[in-house]
């Protein structure tokens, strides 16, 4: 039976961080299911959680009045879905839904911001690997704002 | 290398319209056959030809067809102004007159014994699969072969049951996404860079061949270029206005290269430092 530790140590977004730091991630950890359709996080709401995708597939949504919603990204295994438990003021600024259904391991932000704050050296791990994710996507965001497939650019 | 077969590249030969196919709603694939039936055409994947339409004007087209198939031509055109609109208007039967084929083609000899890497965006697909047919004509002389395309929306891929026969194929990875989706589109979502995470690359032993907006190309080559691909095993297509199509009216000017005769596809070391210019 794969044990938390080793799913956490696997994914990617953990890659060779000190196993010392999994064992203290290991506590903030539990595993979820979520079926086809269902919303995993929604705008507005606390952000006290980030996932790591293990199976499936999100959707990342925007919603906006009398418009349907609008998928800005789709997220799959190795990734993570979310960052906004990690600085104020803790709310979702999307909406994320399994597109499929989707295993992910759920880490509870508020206990992650505790071990970050007393053990500085894994807040500077985790900080480091989510300035990565961040500035993989604002690159991506970018590409996507250009519409660089419009008739008449 | 450049193929020309036509010995007198400014005259077009008679061709006659046999298929039209819609692949989006602003886009189609033409099928042309010669109107003697002699006049066979050869080219390589990656050339494009004139194609005139009466009293409309003449226009560059890529080839998207497959090159063992001599008796026709094919071409998926976009419809984004008056010629490129009538072109797709034609109909069956219709007439029109091809010049060429031109300029450059994709390596596809040096990629021999290599994985081959396809990334498309949007239309830039079109040039781009002859490439796949040929791989998957020839399947034990290349490596792995990773399609990448990203396109707009759903309803703006192009060859959607194409795409999904090629993923089929042996040692074939053929990853799909569109920049935006609706809540019925069930596939990936983001940006065609956002691909490469998924893509099981061998980039020491890869040639990637690139076709789509020229901004596009640009993160692309940056993400190829981060997952280990040397800037001497990248190639891209380029576009701009042509007339001649052989390198005399100067209309294609890129840098000391004129598209029509030295690309359309280059080595991306060649034009790396010109991708970045403004005024080209």
């Amino acid at each position: 039976m794969e044990t938390l530790e080793r799913i956490i140590a696997e994914h990617p977004f953990f890659t060779g961080l000190d196993r010392d730091f999994i064992a203290l991630l290991v506590g903030c950890a539990s595993n979820v299911h979520f079926k086809a359709g269902t919303y995993i996080l929604k705008e507005g709401d606390p952000a006290n959680t980030f996932y790591l995708i293990r199976g499936g597939r999100v959707a990342v949504e925007v919603v906006a009045p009398q418009h349907k919603p609008i998928i800005v990204s789709t997220l799959s295994v190795g990734e993570i879905l979310g960052w906004s438990w990690l600085l104020p003021p803790f709310q979702w600024k999307f909406h994320a839904r399994a597109a499929e259904d989707t295993r992910a391991i759920a880490l509870d932000g508020k206990c992650l911001r505790i071990k970050c704050e007393e053990n500085h050296d894994l807040g500077y791990e985790i900080l480091k690997r989510f300035a990565q994710i961040m500035e993989q996507r604002l690159d991506a965001t970018r590409l996507q704002l250009l519409d660089v497939y419009a008739v008449g650019r | 290398m450049t193929l020309t077969t036509t010995t007198e590249p400014m005259v077009s030969q008679p061709y006659v319209v046999c298929g039209v196919a819609k692949e989006t709603p602003d886009t189609f694939t033409l099928t042309l056959e010669p109107e003697k039936e002699n006049d066979r055409s050869l080219f390589q994947p990656g050339q494009f030809s004139m194609l005139w339409v009466f009293g409309v004007g003449e226009l560059p087209i890529s080839i998207s067809g497959q090159a063992l198939q001599r008796d026709q031509l094919v071409y998926t055109v976009r419809s984004v102004g008056q010629a490129t609109h009538a072109l797709v208007s034609q109909k069956v039967g219709d007439g029109i007159g091809v010049r060429g084929p031109f300029g450059t083609g994709w390596p596809i000899e040096a990629a021999r014994g290599h994985d081959v890497i396809v990334v498309a965006g949007g239309i830039g697909l079109a040039p781009l699969r002859p490439v796949i047919y040929h791989v998957l004509l020839n399947r034990k002389q290349y490596g792995r072969l990773t399609v990448l395309y990203g396109s707009r929306s759903p309803r703006d891929l192009l060859y959607r049951r194409e795409l999904s026969s090629w993923a089929r194929q042996p040692d074939t990875q053929v990853l799909v996404t569109v920049d935006y989706g609706g809540l019925s589109w069930r596939g990936h979502v983001g940006v065609v860079t956002t691909l490469f995470k998924y893509a099981r690359l061998q980039p020491a032993r890869s040639i990637a061949m690139v076709c789509g907006p020229e901004i596009m190309m640009r993160f692309v080559t940056r993400e190829l270029e981060t997952h280990g691909l040397k800037r001497e095993d990248i190639y891209l297509s380029m576009e701009r206005n042509m007339k001649c199509a052989i390198g005399f009216c100067g209309h294609c000017q890129y840098g000391p290269y004129f598209i029509c005769r030295d690309g359309p596809v280059f080595p991306y070391e060649n034009i790396r430092t010109l991708l970045e210019k403004y005024e080209l």
